[in-house]
């Protein structure tokens, strides 16, 4: 019997339309736009001045502070400014835009790709090198979170003093419906991210591992556990589908069968969580000294027409990675970065990627309207669902008439909005939108 | 017969022992409270609205009876006739105070401001806010669901479903400053109101530069400056691109209003006292 979270949870279906599609490298682009901010935490603070030349790979803006990441450029060219762009939000966010100098004629494109040519460190270097140590180049190369939340792993693999981890989990649950990307990374780099974990369990004097895969991915789970026979303190744990396994305390409870305690982190519960390609990230990071500035990134949608995982460098326009998957099709209603179940709906497409973009959904506008709503009927569905064990019915008439200390009471801080609710509700309810509501009303309460 | 003396006798000594019990207690434990506190609170509107910066009416008539001046103590919500009463009550001179009411700096209704995308979740500018920019390309300007005006306390602000923008009855409105606290681009200003002037302001909230600003909206505030330039007591300052009127110094010549290539700078009439 396949293992999976306990409580609530839902079978949406999956749709993973390109999963099997290879990982693509794609053309360089010819013009960056980097955010400053493309983390949780303080926005990283810019280096470098209009007309500065970098290299590929260079840091042009460093942490600016302990909750931060650095962030490097793709591309080799020159700074032509700092500029306010609009992000996936429509928000204006200030970012470097780096452009490209002129190819010289005949000579081949440059191509956003893995390349394992020139690796920086021999293994029995990478032996020799501390956790610490290792650490420090995480934190260096902007590692950040790229299941999506983008949280600084540097803050993430330093264990607060008194607590101790003593098993990393790996998140190639990938529950999202749609997104492959995590998929198409396990199937082709499956050592590399096993590496990749090795380095992680270093840096956090972890003594196991186990990665845990949706038994819906067969060929990664095959691929992983092939990795893995020679190392016998990491196990590959196929998974029982369910969504939200991936969220991170869904899947600590269903690797491990511990509850992260209400408001606690995982390294409460001994654990520490990381995306497949995050360890992947890292692998990079400690072989090859490779910065995080490309990552794998899904286009899908129902009427794609080429839709796929691509290579994609950070900071480019979101629309040019629309381009390579055949545009973007008449019908599209939303365009959503992330999956369907936690994505935002991005308010403009020419937004640039950043480092937590792995998933561009283009949904049909038939698809992207949301159903009429009508009143709770107390069907309850939505506390059966509810994988934090929370009254959602309750919470969404708490945030309608603005009731702050009851919802708090109620536990509304512990939910992390992954929409089972308002999936399943036969009214349509908007209950993630109340919800969502009521936390910004807490915020406003004294202290 | 004896059962009936006997009932009423302990019944009616129970009655005694708690009617004593009782006053001991009311003697032993009496607060004497300002009976001026009552008077006063039932002048005011009741409207626990927080203008004055205290927690609610109560604790207003507690400041008024137990202040030694009145300057600085100031219900939004009543006319000069009522407080001049108030300080009748409580004994002491009428302090000096300013009414405000509540400007909304974003002039963007439909026409003028483009919408550019659809936004589909509840009706709460909060929530849209917390999302992302908004239904039309300013990431400044009104958000067009009405959390202000169902904040207002006093029914002073009317919501209008074909523009998506609220307006302000100026005669009505104390200045509590609730829409304000409600609104989440802090779009709505409190202006000082002085006798014989009118209200000049900047009706824009737009922080971006000038060329960013003007493909935004047709009545942005680009900062270019030039009401600062002709104004004549200094009344304006420009920061961020935006450009800001001070009531207190405003001698309302209007000669901004006459310059501003945007069209973004109103006049009002002042307002009636409140009644």
């Amino acid at each position: 019997m396949l293992k999976r979270f306990k409580k609530g949870g839902i079978h949406p279906n999956p749709m993973k339309l390109t999963a099997g599609r290879p990982i693509l490298a794609t053309e360089a682009p010819r013009e960056v736009r980097l955010l400053l901010s493309q983390h949780i935490g303080a926005p990283a603070k810019s280096i470098v001045k209009p007309g500065d030349e970098v290299e590929a790979g260079q840091m042009v803006a460093e942490a600016g502070g302990f909750v931060s990441a650095p962030v490097h450029t793709p591309i080799a060219g020159k700074v032509k400014k700092i500029e306010q762009v609009r992000d996936a939000q429509g928000l204006w966010k200030e970012a470097i835009l780096i452009e490209a100098a002129e190819p010289e004629e005949g000579a081949r494109p440059e191509r956003v790709d893995f390349d394992e040519s020139h690796p920086l460190r021999s293994d029995e270097e990478i032996e020799r090198l501390s956790g610490q140590e290792i650490i420090e180049i995480v934190g260096q190369a902007g590692i950040v979170g790229l299941g999506g939340a983008a949280f600084p792993t540097r803050v993430k693999l330093t264990i607060p003093q008194g607590k101790k981890a003593d098993v990393f989990i790996i998140n190639g649950a990938e529950c999202e419906p749609y997104l492959t990307c995590d998929d198409a990374l396990m199937r082709r780099y499956p050592r590399e991210i096993v590496a990749g974990l090795r380095y992680l369990m270093k840096a956090t004097s972890a003594p196991r591992a186990l990665i845990g895969i949706e038994a819906n991915k067969p060929e990664a789970i095959a691929a992983l556990t092939d990795a893995v026979k020679d190392y016998p303190e990491i196990e590959v744990m196929p998974l029982r589908t369910a969504y939200p396994q991936g969220g991170e305390k869904q899947l600590i409870e269903a690797l491990t069968g511990r509850v992260v305690p209400a408001g606690g982190l995982p390294i409460d519960a001994g654990a520490v969580v990381d995306n497949v390609a995050t360890a992947f990230a890292v692998y990079r990071a400690v072989k090859f000294g490779e910065p995080l500035m490309k990552r794998v990134v899904t286009v899908t949608g129902m009427d794609v027409e080429n839709g796929g995982n691509f290579i994609a460098a950070n900071g480019m326009a979101t629309d040019n990675l629309i381009e390579l998957a055949g545009g973007l099709p008449e019908n599209t209603g939303k365009v959503i970065g992330g999956g369907p179940m936690m994505g935002r709906a991005m308010s403009t497409v020419e937004a640039p990627l950043t480092k937590g973009s792995g998933g561009i959904l283009i949904v049909p506008e038939k698809e992207s309207e949301r159903g009429a709503v009508s009143p709770c009927i107390r069907c309850c569905r939505c506390v059966s669902v509810c994988p934090m064990s929370l009254e959602p019915y309750l919470l969404q008439n708490l945030g309608q008439f603005g009731m702050a200390e009851e919802a708090r009471e109620a536990g509304v801080l512990n939910c992390m909005e992954c929409g089972c609710c308002s999936y399943i509700c036969p009214a349509n309810r908007p209950i993630v939108d109340y919800i969502r509501l009521s936390k910004l009303q807490i915020r406003k309460l004294p202290k | 017969m004896s059962y009936i003396v006997l009932s009423l006798a302990i019944v009616g000594g129970i009655g005694i022992v708690a009617a004593l019990l009782l006053y001991f207690v009311a003697k032993r434990f009496n607060v004497v409270e300002d009976p001026r506190i009552a008077e006063v609170e039932a002048i005011l509107p009741g409207a626990n609205c927080g203008g004055c910066g205290l927690s609610g009416c109560a604790a207003f008539a507690r400041a008024c009876c137990t202040a030694t001046s009145l300057d600085g103590l100031n219900c939004t919500g009543l006319g000069d006739k009522e407080m001049a009463q108030i300080a009748k009550i409580v004994g002491l001179a009428e302090g000096t105070r300013i009414r405000k009411v509540a400007v909304i700096r974003c002039n963007a209704a439909c026409e003028t401001r483009q919408l550019v995308n659809h936004f589909e979740g509840i009706r709460s500018c909060a929530l849209e806010h917390s999302y992302y920019q908004g239904e039309s390309a300013c990431n400044f300007g009104c958000l067009g669901l009405g959390d202000c005006v169902a904040a207002c306390p006093f029914d002073a602000m009317t919501f209008s479903e074909s523009d998506k923008y609220p307006t302000v009855d100026i005669d009505k409105c104390t200045g509590c400053g609730k829409c304000l606290e409600a609104c989440p681009r802090a779009l709505p200003k409190m202006r000082e109101v002085h006798p014989g002037k009118q209200l000049v302001y900047v009706n824009c909230s737009n922080r971006n530069k000038g060329p960013l600003a003007m493909k935004e909206c047709e009545v942005s505030c680009i900062g270019c400056g030039l009401c600062k330039k002709k104004c004549p007591s200094e009344a304006i300052t420009l920061e961020s691109f935006l450009a800001t009127i001070h009531g207190d110094k405003c001698i309302s010549c209007l000669e901004c209003v006459s310059v501003c290539p945007r069209k973004s700078i109103m006049a009002e009439d002042a307002p009636a006292p409140l009644k």
